[in-house]
């Protein structure tokens, strides 16, 4: 492994900001680290590059124990949120930073800044100043900054969450293809489910200080392993008693799940014919329907419990107050700190064919 | 086309009113009015300070004041950049030392240099020194002080960058830390000039045969109010200048530390 972290713990006051972390980080992937703000992403990111001290628990890059090597001798390159560019040197100073406390020799060091700058996609801003660009070009320069003394890994404290969201877009897959280009071990900070699932190999997923779950994204999504994850993953709505829902017992009597929108088959149906599971749909009332580009987005009410669920554009036009039938495919129940898929019993009596 | 030069003209208007002029034309109107009601020696016109600030120009003693108060300003001024900037800079550098010296600045930023004149012409004689000396103290807190908080409060992701880039305490200190404070070393340098100039008058009033304080000082003597306000009128123009001068050196040349 080429990044390991092993019961990590840090406090500040009475704030553990890190509970016993501990995960490993392949060579060459790209990782994210996601979760809610305070969950403590941000100070993993900053012991890893040495900016803050863990109160306990071992930091190995490379295989080398790094626990006392201060930030300095480190070699890690660092992407702030505020990209931290110096704004009284022009670009070309900034990125050429790294490298003149290597004391790289001068024509070196130009070719170097001149290769990053095309690297980067902005090859005539070497004379701006930082204030000179747009955030996006800023952030482009901090990543051409963090990566010029060619560091073994590179660390990103939510490189897109001062951009806006049409330029973020564009960044990210410019972000994925630029870290692929070098084959640089990194990982970054993020609170954006959409933004890890897309540019991540792996994700990490923490909440208060622990990690709750390490995966790539495809396995995050489908199997969460935590009610945590259950919940933070996809578009997610908590329910309290699935004991009322149709095709649903409670194990253990505990009646705790999650439901994300594709788990529900919303129907209006205008005539009086036949329609598979009808008896194991909810009866449903439509709150609130708005446009999401692919399909509509619905809030409806069954009998008092709330859902979010998905509507086809080519379906038959549902407007606010119309009665719906909720066809309920499966479920994560949540019990303790597991757990479990649960699918609608209805499912598993007919053919498998319609699933 | 008519909505277009009507843009303009008010562009113009907005100039005119910006750059101050009308503001001045209001103020030596409502002085020129004022002084219709009172006898010049309470009370004179703007062409009775006119006259009096040529005749001190032609028989030279204006100028010989000039010189003498803005070169004592200039020397206590210089010497306090000279020793607040790099102390200042040491100072905030070191949070420990800083929280030392702070209670003391807190202490003697509440004594105005004004206040030590006496001591100061007991410990530095009634010379030049004791004048230089009260300036260096006057602009040496604004300096100091402004100095210690652009080091203190240098953005802490910008130091962090630097450690990541492998750089150590002392280049971080001179290429982070230092074009940093520069911002506030400047404001305080601007500051220090002003008390500077506070400071110059009490003392040349309070002691000594020449400069601008003497001159507003003595026209007492003489009956002569008039002059007084040649000198007020002369000093403002000379303050109004060099700060205009340094301000505008400020914006060419430090640009990019964050001089606005």
């Amino acid at each position: 492994m080429y990044v390991e972290l092993k019961n990590i713990n840090k406090s500040f006051g009475d704030f553990k900001a890190s509970d016993d972390v501990s995960f490993e980080v392949e060579k060459g992937k790209l990782v994210g680290l996601l979760g809610p703000s305070g969950s403590g992403k941000t100070t993993i990111l900053r012991m890893l590059a040495g900016l803050e001290k863990q109160d306990s628990g071992d930091i190995y890059i490379n295989g080398m124990n790094v626990n006392s090597l201060p930030a300095s001798e480190r070699g890690i390159g660092f992407v702030f949120q505020s990209y931290a560019l110096f704004p009284f040197m022009t670009v070309n100073a900034n990125i050429a930073y790294g490298l003149k406390v290597q004391k790289k020799d001068k024509a070196f060091i130009k070719q170097r800044v001149d290769e990053l700058l095309e690297l980067v996609g902005l090859p005539d801003v070497g004379k701006r100043y930082p204030d000179q660009l747009s955030g996006g070009q800023r952030q482009r320069i901090a990543l051409a900054r963090a990566l010029a003394p060619q560091p073994e890994l590179l660390l990103l404290d939510e490189p897109f969450a001062a951009i806006d969201a049409k330029v973020r877009k564009e960044l990210r897959t410019w972000l994925r293809e630029t870290i692929d280009k070098i084959g640089i071990t990194s990982i970054f900070v993020t609170h954006d489910q959409d933004e890890a699932i897309e540019v991540a190999d792996e994700i990490i997923i923490t909440n208060q200080g622990r990690v709750e779950q390490v995966g790539n994204p495809v396995e995050i999504y489908l199997e969460p392993k935590t009610p945590f994850v259950a919940q933070f993953i996809g578009q997610s709505v908590m329910i309290d008693d699935i004991g009322r829902l149709k095709g649903f017992t409670a194990p253990n009597g505990k009646g705790t799940a999650v439901i994300r929108p594709e788990f529900l088959e919303i129907n209006k149906f205008e005539d009086d014919g036949y329609h598979e599971f009808e008896s194991a749909m909810e009866d449903a009332v439509v709150e609130d329907i708005s446009f999401r580009g692919n399909a509509f987005e619905v809030r409806a009410d069954i009998d008092g419990i709330k859902v979010i669920g998905r509507y086809p554009l080519s379906s038959p036009k549902l407007k606010r107050g119309d009665s719906v039938k909720i066809f309920i495919k499966k479920l994560y129940t949540i019990d303790g700190g597991t757990t479990e898929i649960l699918v609608n019993k209805a499912l598993d009596v007919s053919d498998l064919y319609y699933i | 086309m008519e909505k277009n030069t009507k843009r303009s003209s008010s562009g113009v208007w907005q100039k005119i009113l910006r750059c101050g002029v009308i503001s001045w034309i209001i103020i030596i109107t409502v002085w020129g009015l004022g002084s219709l009601a009172y006898d010049e020696y309470f009370l004179p016109s703007p062409k009775e300070t006119l006259d009096s600030l040529l005749l001190l120009i032609k028989n030279g003693t204006l100028w010989a004041d000039i010189v003498a108060s803005v070169g004592r300003v200039v020397k206590g001024w210089l010497l306090a950049i000279v020793f607040a900037v790099p102390s200042g800079l040491l100072i905030g550098n070191f949070k420990h030392v800083r929280w030392l010296v702070e209670p003391i600045l807190s202490f003697f930023r509440f004594v105005p240099a004004i206040a030590l004149t006496t001591l100061f012409l007991m410990w530095f004689g009634v010379g030049e020194e004791s004048k230089v000396a009260l300036i260096f103290y006057a602009s040496f807190f604004p300096i100091f002080v402004n100095t210690i908080a652009g080091v203190a409060t240098t953005d802490k992701s910008l130091v962090e960058a630097a450690s990541c880039m492998g750089a150590k305490k002392a280049r971080t200190f001179f290429t982070v830390v230092i074009p940093s404070a520069v911002a506030n070393v400047y404001t305080g340098i601007r500051l220090g000039l002003s008390s500077s100039f506070i400071c110059v008058i009490a003392a040349e009033m309070l002691v000594g045969s020449n400069g601008l304080g003497y001159l507003i000082n003595s026209s007492k003597l003489y009956y002569k109010t008039s002059w007084a306000f040649a000198g007020i009128v002369t000093l403002a123009v000379i303050g109004f200048l060099a700060d205009r001068l340094l301000q505008f050196a400020g914006k060419k040349l430090l640009k990019h530390f964050g001089v606005k």
